[in-house]
């Protein structure tokens, strides 16, 4: 009896969060489909949100799946029924299959304010920030990080880092970009002399920025960017990016809007609103990237700390698209060994 | 009712969702290429270290769990009721978190280490690698094989001991003649069941194998849908899955005897090997051991909650949204799961005991339980698939939920449930058909005060199991929607694992208060056995 009251009270709490807000009659909606730690409280989504629905006088919807790549799959399964007007989060290395999807729009946005460090003009992709991989090394338990790739791969065996894994998360397919695009052909020989440093190969970011923290090994894959989290939240300086002498690979993360979006205009007004400061200022604080736009007030004091890489690698997307697979098998070989 | 119509009904709803998500996927797919993705190399070393690492891993914890069922029956210890309910814990909370709770504990910097540190020892590194393996599925599934096998040592009748104590037998032989016995009866199904998780373990595998030479099938599924967005490998991959472990688990069953439950007048013996000093001290080293494998993990976990993030995290109200959340889901699904359970189990009781037909039963409960090898990802997406042509995916988003977790959960209802239904029939069927007592009035009168217990134990389990899952739903994408183990995804993933560790903790601590509150509440507060 008494349990049967207590769910009552607690389906009736939780339905009446679950009640809709009265909407505003004939009210404009922008549906966004982009990943959950870009909406998460954490995240620069729910300013954005705001700043936008003020701008535009309608309704921001975000869709949140659960990864980059999921954007992208939702995507293919809904094909031209989706709901999107605008499509935010995927990554540079799936750029290649997002066109040949067929699904996106040409943007037809100026993009002259773009300060990246690289040349962009793609017609229907535009960034919205960008970052660098880096191994992230603990000051308090490795007093020199190696300061090249080439001096990590060729490292004693009991120098330990922490990877992820290229066939499941973005970071680990950057660093399988980034040893191709500093050995070569010569890459499986670098990765085997890795695979006997490697503690572990991780799902995702996630686990194995968790276990660096853990002190499981003091060197993991992460961003050079990472360390701004904890300078800036955490008033911390113990965690820092080891610089790299031939340049660190880049993830740009970009957006798009729909073919089918029922309201091509408003997608576009997102879209220009997505390289102004409103949005791009959020980027630094929040989603822990670089801003594709220079800001107004600059960036962060602690972002003038990071590691700043003399040269940015980057392979085009769509040589990524059509080697990924053997790539990932010669890495697989290579590691298994 | 006809002895078909529970079951048929049951069923019925798992093979629709199943069915239907694989199907959908299928179709969906350009084409199947199944001869190509068959003859792929890759794949059958993939598939054999799948199987490898799955076999050691229920071996070892069905190997584990035996001496601890057996010290857990003959020995009545303070704190020994509050053990058995961690025991039912270590099963639900988040892999993510359990992962991190036995890093803390094993890991190069984990307690362990630190321990013989401060002996002056050298560290150990021997957690990543198949030992990692081993102990992260041990960890998992030791506890709940063990809280199986003592069921089943419970039910063995206390006249049973007291035969054996005239006799004089000593420990050795109680085993062979009296326990074995009853743990046949039960064994084949739990490794069954401890199998297929294993084989579908996906992030510990991973994680704590070391590297990619640790790769399980459920890897290549991720891969195939993922990132190659290849629905076709996907389906295929799924198919060789659910085949491969459907085939194993099979035999698996083959060995399985059926329940011999003589009447009992219901009296309590002491068992006659509760004396004893050797008995005493191996039964105190296996009760340690197993503290150790389960609770130190758990207790990493709690401990790492307690940080001075705690306060604010706590004090967000999207928290305790997500809790109320949570807890309806985990409610919800708990209940359907139950009604799944004992309706699968009314029918397989019919086959069992009326029709004599115990592998038809077997194999009847084993269906239930396969959704366990669907990858969720497959049946995440295949689900979509299905649905979105039909309804609005947004709108499904909670009962889908609700159905997906329960379903993953009617195996351990069947599991928990079982035996107790098998037995309340061999007790009570001649007596109810020679006085006419059938359906409400049998099921309110004789049945439920010999069930309530067990009842009250597969719903505490199948409610704890959803309350720790993160579901289908972060595929899905919804607004407005958030568990507690999405929150705790999404802090992690932002850097915070303060917060994380807080929200870990808290989840753990749901799911304990959820399972004492469920057992005890529903189960009845006279606790004969757990003291």
């Amino acid at each position: 009896m008494r349990i049967s009251t207590v769910l009552t009270a607690a389906t009736l709490t939780v339905l009446g969060g679950f009640a809709p807000l009265p909407a505003a009659a004939a009210e404009k909606t922008l549906t966004v489909y982009t990943y959950d730690a870009f909406t998460s409280d954490w995240g620069p989504g729910p300013a954005i949100k705001q700043a936008f629905e003020a701008a535009c006088g309608c309704t921001l919807e975000y869709v949140a799946l659960d990864s980059s790549i999921g954007v992208l799959s939702r995507l293919r399964l809904e094909g031209e029924g989706n709901k999107a007007d605008v499509v935010l989060g995927l990554d540079l290395n799936v750029m290649a299959e997002a066109r040949d999807s067929g699904l996106f729009a040409a943007h037809g946005v100026a993009a002259d304010t773009l300060a990246l460090p690289v040349d962009w003009s793609d017609d229907t992709f535009l960034p919205f920030d960008y970052g660098y991989f880096a191994f992230v090394y603990d000051t308090q338990a490795l007093a020199s990080p190696p300061s090249s790739l080439k001096e990590l791969v060729e490292a004693p065996d009991d120098l330990k880092i922490i990877l992820e894994d290229p066939r499941s998360s973005t970071p680990g397919l950057g660093l399988l970009l980034w040893v191709r695009a500093v050995y070569g052909e010569d890459a499986p020989e670098a990765w085997a002399q890795l695979a006997r440093k490697t503690v572990t190969t991780t799902k995702g970011w996630t686990e194995a920025y968790g276990l660096f923290l853990e002190g499981e090994a003091p060197l993991v894959l992460s961003y050079t960017t990472s360390p701004a989290y904890h300078m800036i939240a955490e008033n911390e300086e113990r965690y820092q990016a080891a610089g790299f002498a031939e340049g660190h690979y880049m993830q740009v993360e970009v957006a798009a809007m729909t073919k089918s979006s029922d309201d091509p205009e408003l997608a576009r007004q997102f879209l220009r609103f997505m390289l102004t400061p409103a949005f791009q200022s959020t980027i630094p604080t929040a989603q822990w990237m670089y801003p594709v736009i220079d800001l107004p007030e600059g960036l962060p004091p602690a972002y003038d700390r990071l590691v700043d890489p003399a040269k940015p690698l980057l392979f085009p997307a769509e040589e990524v698209a059509a080697k990924r697979k053997a790539w990932v098998e010669e890495w697989l070989q290579a590691v298994s060994r | 009712m006809p002895w078909w119509l529970p079951a048929g009904i049951a069923l019925a709803l798992v093979t629709a969702v199943v069915g239907g998500a694989l199907l959908a996927l299928g179709l969906a797919a350009p084409g199947l290429a199944l001869g190509d993705n068959l003859a792929d190399a890759y794949l059958w070393r993939v598939v054999w270290f799948t199987v490898l690492q799955a076999t050691l891993s229920t071996l070892i914890s069905v190997t584990l769990a035996i001496p601890v069922a057996r010290a857990l029956a003959r020995r009545r210890f303070p704190g020994r009721g509050l053990l058995l309910r961690l025991f039912a814990l270590s099963l639900v909370i988040p892999t993510i978190v359990a992962i991190f709770g036995i890093v803390a504990v094993h890991g190069r910097t984990g307690w362990l280490n630190d321990g013989l540190a401060l002996l002056g020892l050298d560290r150990l590194h021997y957690l990543y690698g198949l030992t990692g393996i081993l102990i992260g599925h041990a960890f998992f599934n030791m506890p709940f094989v063990a809280r199986i096998l003592l069921q089943a040592l419970e039910a063995v009748p206390p006249e049973t001991w007291r035969v054996a104590s005239q006799f004089g037998l000593k420990s050795r032989d109680l085993f062979r003649l009296i326990e074995w016995p009853a743990l046949r009866t039960v064994l084949p199904g739990a490794a069954g069941l401890v199998f297929m998780l294993c084989f579908t373990s996906f992030a510990v595998v991973l994680t704590l194998g070391g590297g990619p030479k640790a790769t399980t099938l459920e890897v290549a599924v991720y891969q195939a849908l993922r990132f190659d967005f290849d629905l076709g490998r996907a389906v295929t991959l799924a198919l060789v899955q659910l085949l491969l472990c459907g085939a194993i688990v099979l035999a698996l069953l083959r060995l399985a005897v059926p329940s011999t439950t003589a009447l009992t007048e219901g009296r309590f013996y002491e068992r006659p090997d509760s004396g004893g000093r050797r008995g005493l001290a191996v039964d105190a080293a296996v009760i340690v051991f197993a503290v150790l494998l389960v609770v130190l993990p758990l207790v990493a976990v709690a401990v790492a909650g307690f940080n001075a993030q705690a306060p604010g995290v706590l004090a967000r109200a999207a928290l305790w949204r997500a809790v109320g959340q949570s807890l309806v889901i985990a409610l919800s699904a708990g209940v359907l799961a139950l009604a799944l359970g004992a309706a699968i189990l009314l029918t397989s009781r019919s086959l069992r005991h009326r029709l004599g037909r115990p592998g038809a039963a077997g194999r009847l409960e084993l269906a239930a339980s396969l959704i366990l090898v669907v990858p969720p990802f497959v049946l995440a997406t295949g689900l979509f698939v299905l649905l979105r042509q039909v309804a609005d995916v947004f709108a499904l988003g909670m009962p889908l939920v609700i159905l997906v977790n329960a379903l993953m959960a009617l195996p351990f209802v069947v599991r928990f449930l079982g035996g107790p239904m098998m037995e309340e029939a061999q007790r009570h069927d001649r007596l109810c058909q020679s006085l006419g007592i059938t359906g409400w009035q049998r099921l309110r009168l004789i049945e439920w005060p010999g069930l309530r217990r067990p009842v009250a134990l597969a719903l505490a389990v199948a409610a704890t199991l959803s309350l720790g899952d993160l579901g289908v739903i972060a595929l899905f994408g919804s607004q407005d929607f958030a568990t507690l183990p999405l929150l705790l995804y999404q802090a992690m993933g932002g850097f915070r694992m303060g917060e994380a560790a807080v929200i870990a903790a808290l989840l753990s601590l749901l799911c304990l208060v959820l399972f004492l509150v469920i057992e005890g509440g529903l189960g009845g507060l006279r606790r004969r056995t757990d003291g």
